[in-house]
């Protein structure tokens, strides 16, 4: 007999999420679900409004997905996940993890309010972003989700966004949620025991998910994993959790940042940028990596 | 067992006895006592209910969509505005098939700001697909609450309870309030044979290519034919159990009358009194107060287009470049019908402005005077 080395899974072989599905090559947002869905489990019921996976999933009536999905309205996605857990908890169903499932558009812009209403309520919901920072779905467009320095198609080289990310998971830490958590597809791991560790919080629980989009960002598709990788080497999309708005854990920590140039330059998005704007970046993301060792020390 | 009570607790009482299982709402004037009673009954577990309580309207109308799919028998009140900021989930709850019932206050629109009674919230809505019932009085406002529920989740469309800001939501009256038992009877609890849940996936209101979309909007307009009937049907029923009939419209004194109004809401109720007085005068008045607008009772109406020589639709709405909503409905109900019959079409009260018995005898003086109507809108008590 070999002694063959038995190879360990890190993540459990089943899947909740079938082939099917109607994502772009290389897309970031099915890794997230695919990922999410082998925390979760089956006891799932997802509410996703507007957004690259209210499609991605397949047209009426099929579904990629073994867990049932409630299309609801673009702003809508974390007040009907709040509308889904209380009707089922009054039909006697107080087992199911209710998700509301958001792109960035969905969550940073036209669906903050009914996020923030929830959040200050405290609703017993699970609330993931898959960030791809832009409107993707529509076609490109710019999101408040969207960095600075790169071009959409409302945001042409000429007039590129001059505007930093607006950083939602220190607006949903102002809200005194018992869990928030950035993780990127890039780091599988990370974000099954992040998501296994929301499943087991009552209250209202965030994930920020990173999930490049080819198509979007004009990358490679093969790119996406290694790109999803270099944020998080770089210092660009830090992976944290915030517990109760002041405890912050750093979970994948970096012992030297990589430059922000080498992800840049395997996005077309970036393409239009100079020197002295990289430059300029650079320094940001120096800056907001220092502000975040800052609110791990308690000095929110 | 009686109790003197406002319109808006009228409403809060409907849902309690109903057993709404979640209600979502977002306070908003005149509206705001139902919810207030609302809180008070899932505070003290009168009503065994969840209640959000939400940060707008938009988000109230998204939760009871939620909680409906789900399973939940769901309510929600609101007026003016915060019905206008729902409009988008409307839609969606008809689209949907989701039998939400919602109290809605008459408020006029702004600007300017006013807090007073006029219809063009509702009839704003009148084509997004949910069932709009106009209530006259509170005894009705809290019997058309339970039968709305009943109606509602045997189609699966939506239901609107209308009831006029102040002049009813906030004016007490006699309501008697039927025993839980026998409301339990007559509404079983809500069990939807299709439902979100793990237990049996499924996706809703996904991508519906042209292939599909179709059929799905056909079906909700069969199911909206039906509502009429059921309606009646679901009348019967209550009166056998509570001695009360909704009914799509009340007639009042219409058998041999030649001048017929056809009113809705409070001013109904109004219009009654006018009739009984104009009666005393020696004119043949009658009275049409219609409960129900959507689906719009056509047959009730043609039925009184044969009795009246004249008919005066009053309404306490607009629509700019049109008529009055009542008016157009009217007409199209009569159209190829009694085409010979003028109908009047008179606009009054818009913005909370009074509308009374002298109000009614004007617009049956005009009436009177002409035998046909000079213009498209006939309006009472503008100044101008």
């Amino acid at each position: 007999m070999s002694k063959e080395k038995k190879m360990r899974l890190s993540l459990p072989e089943e899947e909740l999420m079938n082939s099917g599905h109607v994502g772009c090559q290389g897309c970031g947002a099915t890794l997230a679900m695919r990922y999410v869905l082998k925390a979760l489990g089956k006891k799932v019921v997802l509410c996703i409004p507007a957004c690259c996976w209210s499609v991605i999933d397949g047209p009426f009536p099929y579904s990629s997905l073994d867990v049932p999905i409630f299309h609801c309205a673009f702003e809508t996605a974390a007040v009907s996940a709040s509308g889904v857990k209380a009707g089922l908890e009054m039909v006697g169903d107080k087992e199911t993890t209710v998700v509301a499932w958001a792109g960035d558009g969905g969550t940073f812009d036209i669906g903050i309010q009914a996020l923030s209403g929830v959040a200050e309520r405290n609703d017993d919901i699970l609330y993931v972003c898959y960030d791809n920072e832009a409107y993707m779905n529509t076609g490109i467009q710019r999101s408040s989700a969207t960095p600075y320095g790169a071009w959409t198609t409302t945001t042409p080289v000429k007039h590129y966004k001059n505007r930093p990310k607006k950083d939602i998971d220190a607006i949903m830490a102002a809200h005194r949620i018992p869990y928030i958590a950035t993780a990127s597809i890039g780091y599988p791991e990370d974000l099954f025991k992040k998501a296994k560790k929301a499943k087991e919080i009552k209250g209202t629980r965030f994930i920020h998910i990173y999930a490049p989009c080819p198509s979007g960002w004009k990358s490679r598709s093969e790119h996406t994993v290694k790109l999803a990788r270099m944020v998080v080497q770089n210092g660009m999309f830090p992976v944290y959790e915030i517990e109760w708005g002041e405890k912050y854990t750093l979970n994948i920590k970096i012992k030297e940042k990589k430059p922000i140039i080498d992800y840049l330059k395997l996005q077309g998005r970036f393409r239009h940028l100079t020197d002295k704007e990289i430059a300029l970046m650079q320094e940001e993301v120096y800056h907001k990596w220092k502000r975040l060792l800052e609110c791990m020390n308690g000095n929110t | 067992m009686k109790k003197v009570m406002m319109g808006n607790h009228a409403l809060s009482y409907g849902a309690m006895l109903g057993r709404a299982q979640v209600i979502a709402a977002y306070p908003i004037t005149p509206q705001t006592q139902v919810v207030e009673l609302l809180s008070e009954m899932c505070a003290d577990k009168t009503l065994d209910a969840t209640f959000i309580k939400v940060e707008s309207e938009h988000s109230a109308m998204a939760a009871s969509i939620g909680a409906s799919l789900a399973g939940a028998r769901t309510f929600t009140a609101t007026s003016a505005q915060g019905l206008a900021l729902m409009h988008e989930l409307l839609h969606w709850a008809s689209g949907g098939r989701n039998p939400v019932v919602m109290g809605d206050i008459n408020r006029s629109m702004a600007p300017g700001w006013s807090i007073w009674s006029d219809q063009n919230d509702s009839l704003s809505q009148r084509d997004t697909g949910w069932i709009q019932f106009y209530c006259a009085n509170n005894q009705e406002v809290l019997d058309t609450v339970i039968q709305a529920f009943k109606v509602s989740e045997k189609l699966f469309i939506p239901s609107m309870v209308i009831l006029d800001a102040f002049t009813l939501s906030h004016t007490y009256e006699v309501v008697d309030i039927p025993e839980q038992k026998k409301v339990d009877e007559f509404l079983p609890p809500f069990r939807p044979e299709i439902k979100l849940t793990p237990d049996d996936p499924h996706a809703f209101g996904g991508l519906t290519s042209p292939e599909h979309y179709f059929e799905l909007r056909y079906k909700l307009q069969k199911d909206m034919e039906k509502v009429e009937a059921l309606i009646e049907e679901t009348g019967k029923e209550y009166e056998k159990m509570f001695g009360r009939y909704m009914g799509l419209a009340e007639e009042y004194r219409c058998d041999d009358a030649d001048l017929i109004f056809i009113t809705s809401g409070t001013m109904g109720s109004t219009a009654k009194v006018a009739v009984d007085e104009l009666r005393k005068e020696g004119v043949k008045a009658g009275n049409l107060r219609m409960k129900v607008f959507r689906p719009f009772p056509f047959e009730t109406v043609r039925n009184i287009a044969k009795k009246a020589k004249k008919i005066a639709v009053v309404d306490r709405n607009i629509s700019y470049g049109h008529h009055g909503m009542f008016f157009q409905e009217v007409k199209s109900a009569v159209f190829g019908q009694n085409d010979g019959i003028p109908i009047f079409g008179f606009i009054t009260g818009l913005g909370g402005r009074d509308i009374t018995p002298s109000t009614f005898r004007e617009i049956a003086q005009y009436a009177q005077e002409r035998d046909e109507p000079e213009e498209n809108i006939v309006w009472i008590g503008v100044k101008r």
